[in-house]
């Protein structure tokens, strides 16, 4: 593939996550922005695939798709009159917040510059990442695998002790 | 254009006049006609006349020899309706949903190696890529559904939504086994540890005395991630009238319906892979009588894997005129208590019987 081809698609996929980015803050229809979340999501995933990390792009979609966006669109369609409610808050800081966003991008750009623009990884991706995954997660990392497996555990267990049906003659 | 690994996609992605990257398009075109074909000929066509057989039945048998071209003249009539968009829908979710779901079953075709020298993609993470993918069909049916602004749509939404998020589960836990078997995710590699000169014999169904349990689970949490029969609540005529494409008319109605076809054929590929050896021959050597290599190489690989492919597809077909549709607590009971159960029981053996026998 050519570099001018790997550019214009990388920029393909900026654009698809920002701009759908921007119209889920904006939108005025919850379902909308639900739905442009997925774009969103997608092209955060393609630009994974820039990175040389197939495996988190394939899991950000896992996850973000196929878990947390349905999740949130079946939680969007539960509410009431969404197509009619007016989103608004009550509460508006303009000034703080375009200080904050200014400062934010400021320390971006001054922490960019001074540190002498992109650092390349200095070492090379050898062979395939998700046997290193697999054996990093099963030697240096297998506490924080295992607790975060027992904290799933408890949440499935909770989930289901929340959601099953009380007995009749069994209401205490 | 040799004979090599891959050596077919990778003289295409070579291929750029003027700079342009049109040895890309050709391959991402190459399934995209293939989708279309097969789905005319063999997914309409031959549905209509397998059920037809099924049911002492003659099937389409006025437009040309046998109806031949029967399908030819749905399509043109198909193209010639009027696209309607219902006063009351959603316009925006009313259009990209049928887009959505056709693009989540054709993105699996990227990492779907339809011969030693032709896979889309060679990732890594392939099988993964092919399991994950499926969840942008989900969010497909929900806009269709949503878009359609109908009682019926959203129900058969809702219903498909489920099934396919809960069967994902034991799908994913039975391919886990095979690609434990392999040790690695990358569908090329997958099936180059299926090859051998014994054919059949390597594949990883017969590699281990379990492999059928995960074979089996994963036939049947396809059936229901695809939406066919016994599992064909979501669109159950009964019930629902069509489900989420209730609203739907012209070539939007074609579109889910070639999705739906584009998703039969991945899961299909996707089982001939894992178990049953993807574009490897499945005949044995013989002495001098070496029929497993005069059946392999790059072209031949095409023929198995469509062969294996279409297989499936009739199995599906069968069970769809054979067997009563499930109910929506016997679907859910189908997948918790029966089907996850048993996938971590296959799951856990076979990694016993990979780590301790061969």
């Amino acid at each position: 593939m050519s570099n001018l081809t790997y550019t214009a698609i990388f920029y393909l996929f900026a654009a698809i996550t920002v701009f759908s980015a921007v119209y889920v803050v904006f939108s005025r229809r919850v379902i909308y922005s639900a739905f442009a979340l997925l774009f969103t999501f997608f092209g955060v995933a393609a630009l994974y695939v820039f990175l040389s990390a197939d495996f988190i792009a394939v899991t950000q979609v896992v996850v973000y798709v196929g878990g947390i966006l349905v999740l949130l669109l079946f939680g969007v369609m539960f509410t009431h009159s969404i197509m009619t409610t007016d989103l608004k808050s009550d509460v508006l800081h303009i000034i703080p917040g375009t200080l904050l966003l200014l400062a934010m991008i400021g320390t971006m750009l001054y922490t960019f510059y001074t540190t002498h623009g992109w650092m390349p990884s200095t070492t090379m991706l050898q062979g395939s990442v998700v046997e290193r995954i697999g054996f990093e997660t099963m030697s240096r990392f297998v506490l924080p695998f295992e607790m975060s497996s027992i904290l799933l555990l408890a949440a499935l267990i909770g989930a289901a002790f929340l959601a099953r049906f009380d007995k009749p003659g069994n209401n205490e | 254009m040799g004979n090599t690994l891959n050596g077919w996609s990778e003289a295409l992605v070579g291929f750029n006049p003027m700079g342009l990257p049109l040895g890309l398009v050709i391959l991402a075109a190459i399934p995209l006609v293939f989708i279309a074909l097969y789905s005319l000929t063999y997914g309409v066509y031959g549905e209509r006349k397998i059920s037809a057989f099924m049911q002492d039945r003659l099937g389409p048998m006025e437009v040309g020899k046998w109806g031949i071209l029967q399908t030819i003249a749905d399509i043109l009539k198909l193209l010639q309706k009027e696209d309607i968009v219902p006063a009351s829908a959603d316009k925006f979710l009313f259009v990209i949903g049928p887009g959505v779901l056709f693009v989540g079953s054709f993105l699996a075709f990227a990492v779907l190696p339809f011969s030693s020298a032709f896979i889309g993609a060679s990732l890594n993470v392939g099988l993964f890529f092919a399991i994950g993918i499926v969840s942008l069909e989900v969010v497909g049916i929900l806009a269709a559904g949503w878009g359609s602004n109908n009682k019926w749509s959203l129900y058969g939404a809702v219903r498909s939504v489920a099934q396919i998020v809960s069967y994902e589960i034991p799908a994913a836990i039975a391919l886990l086994c095979g690609a434990m078997m392999a040790g690695t995710l990358d569908m090329q590699q997958i099936t180059l540890h299926q090859s051998g000169h014994w054919g059949f014999a390597h594949f990883f169904l017969f590699q281990s005395p379990i492999a059928w349990l995960p074979f089996l689970i994963y036939f049947i949490a396809s059936l229901a991630e695809v939406n066919r029969a016994p599992f064909d609540i979501p669109e159950a005529e009964s019930e629902l009238v069509a489900g989420y494409f209730t609203e739907y008319t012209g070539m939007k109605f074609a579109v889910i319906f070639l999705a739906e076809y584009g998703s039969m054929f991945m899961v299909s590929a996707i089982i001939s892979v894992v178990f049953l050896g993807g574009w490897n021959s499945p005949f044995p050597n013989i002495g001098s009588f070496a029929l497993n290599d005069w059946t392999n190489g790059p072209g031949w690989g095409v023929t198995w894997m469509i062969l294996k492919g279409f297989f499936f597809i009739f199995v599906q077909m069968w069970l769809r005129w054979t067997l009563p549709r499930l109910r929506v607590d016997q679907l859910m009971y189908l997948c918790w208590k029966v089907l996850t159960p048993f996938a971590f029981i296959s799951f856990v053996l076979t990694a016993v019987w990979e780590i301790y026998v061969p």
